[in-house]
């Protein structure tokens, strides 16, 4: 059909050309979002789970630190979406005896990509190789800075599992365990504050700096209790248990009794509260065993709500690029 | 570059009657609604599919499905656009297999929307027959496809425009032609 | 081989930069500055590597129109890296010398991490022989305080004195044994060696790479507190105090650590200390931009810490500048924010940056910045004050304080030609520096 529809009203403010955090994406971007990601979920409900809309188009993924999980839901939707996929595991030899970003980047990019999905230890990486491609660039985690994606599927989560909260007006989300190393943390801090939710963090003094509870919207406490208290999500979040090595944390037991987010502590919370995790989870660790197989958890709904997430960001950044 | 009008094509009577035309055909066609459904394409195929259905209906007694089909996902130029077109639900709430379905749409030029959206009816399930029906033929094909169902037959040139305009979508009915000029 | 009329050791090796004589070279014209006072315009002569007298008469072999411009004695860095021997690719004395002699330095004194460390002998002579026959600046190197900078067993310091180091230091790497630095200082005390330190708390510090506070905590990059700084301050004051070593703390970055510093000073401790050029300018904020040529150690501290040095230094806490110009490539500095290797190139621009940001601001008189590059350095190592009276060696920056020009980091003669400041409007330029009454450095020729 060829009827030329002028454009109705003003276009939305473009969304900015990577997704390194989330800085940059204003609330309505992040719902329009969210809008294709329901289109994209559609597409895996179906016989056929693909679609030829990024036919043409080459992802690429840089993973400089293993994540099987997050590299293969990247993948799943790209070639959902038909784009071709290079896979390029940076945590081998090359990378670890010195070679520059720079260098590695400028390898890849000669067989040439038009985005890169971005896995690496150090805060900032992926901004870094903005500097040396056209390509745009994807985090899929870096360091303890941000991991934008995974943000987008939880309060994706939320949005389609809580009803009548999508808009997150009066939400209360809180984040239990080792803030201070989570990128996954500092990522759903801004997202849910940009959407007008409130975030409390929770969890021992060493896991949990004071500064960052001077952003809008969030507090701090070190009761896992008062946390919990009223919240429609409480997010666990992993423990690593190099922490106990590194000093920061006294035994796994006092943890557990402390922090933990259990059946009991749940009570507290909203009563159609939602128990999410990131992944991988320590059964009985930072959450729960029991808990995390109640009908209240959306662990597995956050996982499978990666891959239209995912789809979405993929069409968002690559679409009307040019 | 600006759109000048150029002449009224139909206006909302002539549409009342062309669609009226069309249901009778795709009864005639089809032997009646069994096994019938109509999907439109967006965004001015949905409101033409629920009038067919309305028609139809009218004259049979039982109102076949309808759904509402968006073709993005499928559009072939996407690597090359510089503008991201937004991207709506595709609803059929039925299983294609083995039905007749018929595609609707306002304005059949190229081709290429008809080409996108019968991969992503495919792509949804086996229908037995696909039929296409559109409000305006304006020729200019670019791909071997054509309609089952013409409302009217335009031949237009390249630098000429088709205003379909719908009750539900812009406040009245009726079809225009345009012309582009540099301002 | 010249002699400076003032028999200053430290001065007195020679200086070639070639076989040729020095020439009778004056200065026209230009405005004399020094520690005893501004002179006002006069013709400065220079002869046979030592100041000549104002306003002689008879012929020069070298006429250098000096009009407008600010003649005072060149400066002299207490600390830079460059590089020699083992890491060329960064920096080596051709090279660094040249930079040091752009920034208006007439003698730099050079760590000793290197590689091999310079802990031999042999090795400081050789840098010694090596750079005077450059013709650049002067080359002071400066000898490990442990073997291998390894914290463990001392180093020969009469033997490397011997050989021409002026100061003892393993910067770069904290001496962790606080019975070795004791030792150390016991030592070097009587042989009227400075030492220097590097003062961080390694089990404190961490694998820090920016400064601890609100940014790092945002960004989630590994943090460095101040505590780490001030903590080893005062174990290294404390332990001047008990030895009655004099102990130099090198670039000072925070508040607590200033306040140490100061707290020793006032008890009559035998402690001097330093700031850097970039502690004195940049923050930690820096870090949002996610560009590792910011990454130095001790990292960039806060705004309230930059005010805080920038007033010690007015107060006169602080005893001199040390640019730590610490060179690497840019293919390290393109590593990502934990790889890449700590340290930047900055003499070439410091002198113009601390008069634009802290002169031309207001923070701070002309003369003040000077005595922070010259007289404050010179004490800290135990060297005459430099001056242009006649007899002084003819070390001599001519500075044009008027021209504004940007940061252009690919014309620095340092191998490493980036810069944090790269593109920022700066006075204060030096033009020409002449070395033991030869130019080792012309803007308009370089």
């Amino acid at each position: 059909m060829g009827a030329a529809t002028p454009a109705a009203g003003s276009p939305p403010t473009k969304h900015p050309r990577h997704l390194l955090d989330l800085a940059g994406w204003t609330a309505e971007q992040v719902h329009a979002l969210f809008d294709t990601s329901d289109v994209m979920a559609q597409v895996m409900t179906r016989t056929i789970k693909k679609v030829p809309a990024l036919q043409g188009f080459t992802v690429g993924t840089l993973f400089f630190e293993d994540s099987t999980r997050t590299r293969l839901s990247f993948e799943r939707a790209a070639r959902a979406q038909s784009a071709d996929v290079i896979s390029f595991a940076a945590g081998g030899s090359s990378v670890s005896k010195g070679e520059s970003l720079k260098d590695t980047l400028k390898t890849i990019d000669a067989m040439k990509s038009d985005l890169y999905v971005v896995r690496h230890p150090a805060a900032g990486a992926p901004l870094q190789l903005t500097r040396w491609t056209d390509a745009a660039i994807v985090n899929a985690g870096d360091g303890r800075r941000a991991h934008p994606t995974q943000a987008l599927l939880d309060a994706y989560t939320f949005r389609t599992s809580f009803p009548g909260y999508a808009g997150f007006e009066g939400v209360e989300l809180a984040i239990v365990g080792d803030v201070a190393h989570s990128r996954v943390a500092r990522s759903n801090v801004e997202l849910w504050t940009k959407l007008g939710a409130r975030v409390r963090l929770c969890g021992p003094r060493t896991l949990l700096p004071d500064e960052l509870g001077e952003r809008p919207g969030v507090t701090l406490t070190h009761r896992v209790e008062e946390a919990v208290e009223g919240a429609h999500a409480v997010m666990a979040l992993r423990l690593q248990t190099e922490r106990m090595a590194g000093g920061l944390l006294p035994s796994l037991a006092e943890v557990r009794e402390r922090y933990q987010v259990n059946r009991a502590r749940m009570r507290l919370a909203h009563p159609d509260a939602l128990v999410m995790h990131p992944g991988p989870m320590n059964r009985d660790v930072e959450i729960e065993g029991v808990l995390a197989d109640d009908p209240r958890s959306v662990v597995e709904r956050q996982v499978a709500n990666g891959v239209p997430v995912r789809m979405a960001v993929l069409y968002t950044l690559l679409v009307g690029s040019r | 570059m600006t759109l000048n009008p150029k002449a009224t094509l139909m206006d909302a009577q002539d549409l009342t009657r062309a669609l009226t035309r069309i249901a009778h055909e795709i009864i005639e066609r089809n032997k009646g609604t069994d096994g019938l459904a109509l999907v439109g394409i967006h965004t001015r195929g949905v409101p033409i599919a629920e009038r067919l259905a309305e028609l139809i209906e009218r004259f049979e007694g039982t109102r076949p499905l309808t759904g509402k089909l968006d073709i993005t996902l499928y559009r072939d130029d996407l690597t090359e656009i510089a503008l991201q077109p937004i991207v709506r639900k595709t609803e059929v709430p039925f299983d294609v297999s083995g039905m007749r379905i018929v595609l609707c749409d306002d304005v059949l030029y190229t081709g290429r929307t008809a080409r996108a959206a019968l991969d992503a009816l495919v792509d949804m399930g086996r229908p037995g027959v696909i039929q296409y029906a559109v409000l305006v033929d304006r020729g200019h094909r670019e791909l071997p496809i054509r309609a089952d169902y013409v409302g009217k037959n335009v031949p237009t040139s390249r630098s000429e425009v088709i205003k379909v305009r719908l009750e539900e979508t812009d406040g009245a009915d009726g079809v225009e032609l345009l012309e582009l000029v540099d301002a | 081989m010249t002699r400076p009329a003032n028999g200053s050791e430290a001065m007195s090796e020679p200086h070639h930069g070639g076989d040729r004589p020095t020439p009778r070279t004056v200065l026209r014209g230009a405005r004399l500055i020094d520690a005893r006072g501004d002179h006002g315009v006069h013709d400065l002569w220079l002869a046979g590597g030592s100041v000549e007298g104002v306003d002689l008469g008879g012929d020069a072999e070298l006429e250098i129109d000096a009009r407008g411009l600010l003649a005072t004695p060149a400066f002299l860095d207490p600390h830079v890296h460059l590089r020699t021997p083992g890491q060329e690719e960064k920096e080596d004395l051709a090279s660094g010398l040249a930079a040091a002699a752009a920034g208006g330095f007439g003698t730099v004194v050079s760590m000793a991490n290197t590689d091999p460390v310079v802990d031999d002998p042999a090795i400081v002579a050789d840098l010694v022989a090596q750079a005077a026959a450059l013709g650049r600046a002067r080359l002071r190197p400066a000898a490990a305080l442990s073997l291998g900078l390894k914290g463990e067993r001392l180093a020969d310091y009469a033997a490397l004195q011997a050989a021409g180091a002026v100061m003892i230091t393993d910067d770069g790497i904290p001496v962790v044994d606080s019975h070795l630095q004791r030792r150390a200082c016991e030592y070097v005390r009587e042989l009227g060696l400075v030492i220097q330190t590097h003062s961080e708390d390694p089990s404190l510090r961490q694998g820090g790479v920016m400064h601890e506070g609100a940014v790092s905590h945002e960004l989630g990059l590994p943090g460095n507190p101040a505590e780490a700084e001030s903590i080893m301050i005062f174990r290294d004051c404390e332990v001047a105090r008990m030895t009655g070593a004099r102990v130099h703390i090198a670039h000072v970055s925070s508040e607590r650590g200033m306040r140490v510093v100061e707290w020793f000073k006032a008890q009559g401790a035998p402690v001097t200390c330093e700031v850097t050029p970039h502690h004195l300018t940049l923050t930690d904020e820096a870090w949002r931009a996610f560009d590792p040529v910011i990454k130095v150690a001790p990292p960039l501290r806060t705004a309230d810490d930059v005010a805080y040095l920038r007033d010690a230094v007015r107060r006169g806490v602080v005893d001199c500048l040390g640019s730590d110009h610490a060179p690497h490539t840019r293919a390290e500095k393109d590593r990502d924010a934990l790889r890449a290797p700590f340290g930047l190139p900055n003499i070439e621009v410091a002198f113009p940056l601390l008069y634009t940001d802290l002169v031309l601001a207001g923070d701070l008189d002309l003369a003040r910045l000077l005595e922070l590059l010259q007289g404050g350095v010179a004490r800290v190592m135990g060297w005459p004050e430099p001056t242009l009276a006649a007899g002084a060696p003819a070390d001599v920056v001519l500075l044009d304080l008027d021209t504004e020009a940007a940061v252009d980091p690919a014309g620095f003669l340092s191998k490493a030609k980036f810069s944090p400041w790269e593109g920022r409007a700066l006075r204060g330029w030096p033009s020409m520096t002449l070395v033991a009454g030869r130019v080792a450095f012309d803007r308009a020729h370089a």
